[in-house]
């Protein structure tokens, strides 16, 4: 979540203070994110510095300020919501390390360790479901951020039941070679954007 | 106090000698009243028998199917299907209403079926549509309805008088990922409301909608998940960038 360009969303719709922008940030992300008002206050200071956002005056107590958009703001809020997110994924995912190892360990039955890692994730999963049920069901923004997370987390669900289905297809992995082989170069896998 | 439902050592087997097929295996599955269970698994896992069988749509080669604590086995063929009118409401993929019945005939249906007189069962099957949010669609056709508002009378259909065990073998359908929350939503205001349910799906933001969810692989029940804790401790693990 970029809390810069979140505070300059708000900001576009009229001048505010910083105390009423932290309470708008995380009324309207279903308060999923909870955001401090020092954190508020660095991210307007970095804003001001960038000439951003600009107060009405300023002198005086933070607190005191009220912050309004700069034209220069405006642009950078249309650039960004326009700006592909990074979607390549991390190097090395940790789920896909501990699946790749286990298939390694002689004797470890991978279906289980799949097992116990989709049932942790369908239990987050509940959470935001509840989360998502406890609210007024028009609550639209609280909905938005509860799917992007349940989506997210049912994508690792989907790729657990795939690894499980293409193990039982081949159900003798190639054991591990032994200490004194070399390995092989690890195989990469590029993706561009 | 009894489950709604309970399954004790259930097997059933398909088949026999070399072509004999395990579709469930000691299946073991208690179900209280008010909870909503979720049965996920791959396709084959027995899912949709575990369901049929809960419901007295097939029986079992061996263990007990307890509903509201009565035995399915022990009781008369008669009353077996008695129980399958008047204590257990299904819901299926493809909605299964009748094309020539308007909405209400169609939730209408299985209370005449059981005897009750026209008039008070229209009654109650436009109180079940009402609370489905379709009672305004009760002279409609099938046809004439969008996938949402039939599976909404396919669900008021199945809990509609006195039904305590709602069964539901992919009842989101084909149905996008808002309108098949819509179908969970009401699942999960029908156990609110006492019903217990079980819910066969595939689609893992569905099932989180469950009380429980049960895992089955290979006829097994290999895993279920722990009641999950309130969304308090989501709330605190903010994204703080």
């Amino acid at each position: 979540m970029s809390v810069p360009h979140a505070l300059l969303a708000l900001l576009s719709e009229a001048p505010k203070y910083g105390l009423r922008l932290q309470n708008e940030f995380e009324s309207r992300t279903g308060e999923v994110w909870p955001l401090n008002v020092g954190q508020v206050y660095t991210t307007l200071q970095r804003l001001e510095r960038d000439g951003l956002v600009e107060t009405d005056d300023g002198e005086g107590e933070r607190s005191r300020k009220r912050y309004r958009i700069t034209s220069a703001g405006v642009r950078e809020l249309a650039d960004w919501l326009r700006t592909p997110p990074d979607l390549v994924p991390p190097p090395r995912d940790e789920l896909v390390i501990k699946v790749l190892v286990a298939l390694q360990i002689e004797g470890t039955d991978v279906h289980e360790i799949l097992q116990v890692h989709r049932r942790h994730v369908i239990e987050i999963m509940q959470r935001y479901t509840k989360v998502k049920a406890a609210a007024a069901e028009d609550d639209v923004p609280l909905a938005l951020v509860a799917d992007a997370e349940l989506f997210r987390l049912e994508a690792i669900v989907r790729w657990l039941d795939a690894a499980d289905v293409r193990l039982r297809q081949q159900p003798s992995p190639a054991p591990a070679p032994p200490a004194d082989v070399p390995l092989e170069p690890t195989r990469t896998m590029e993706v561009s954007q | 106090m009894t489950s709604a439902l309970e399954l004790r050592q259930v097997s059933k087997v398909y088949g026999s000698g070399p072509t004999e097929v395990h579709a469930l295996s000691e299946v073991d599955l208690f179900v209280e009243r008010g909870e909503l269970v979720a049965v996920m698994g791959p396709s084959g896992s027995g899912k949709s028998t575990l369901l049929t069988i809960a419901g007295s749509l097939e029986e079992a080669t061996s263990g007990q199917v307890l509903v509201d604590g009565v035995d399915l086995a022990a009781v008369s063929r008669s009353d077996r299907a008695k129980m399958r009118r008047r204590s257990i409401g299904y819901v299926f993929q493809d909605f299964n209403l009748l094309p020539g019945l308007t909405a209400l005939e169609n939730t209408t249906l299985p209370l005449e079926l059981d005897g009750v007189r026209a008039k008070a069962a229209r009654v109650t099957a436009l109180e079940a549509l009402e609370e489905l949010g379709v009672a305004d669609r009760s002279d409609r056709y099938p046809d004439e309805l969008s996938g949402g508002e039939r599976q909404r009378v396919a669900i008021a259909r199945a809990i509609v008088g006195e039904r305590g065990l709602l069964l539901a073998d992919e009842p989101t359908g084909a149905l996008d990922s808002v309108n098949g929350e819509a179908v969970m939503r009401l699942l999960r205001a029908a156990a609110h409301r006492g019903v217990a349910g079980v819910v066969v799906t595939h689609e893992a933001h569905l099932a989180s909608w469950a009380d429980r969810v049960v895992f089955l692989r290979d006829g097994h029940v290999v895993d279920q998940t722990i009641a999950p804790p309130g969304p308090e401790s989501l709330l605190a693990a903010g994204d703080r960038r």
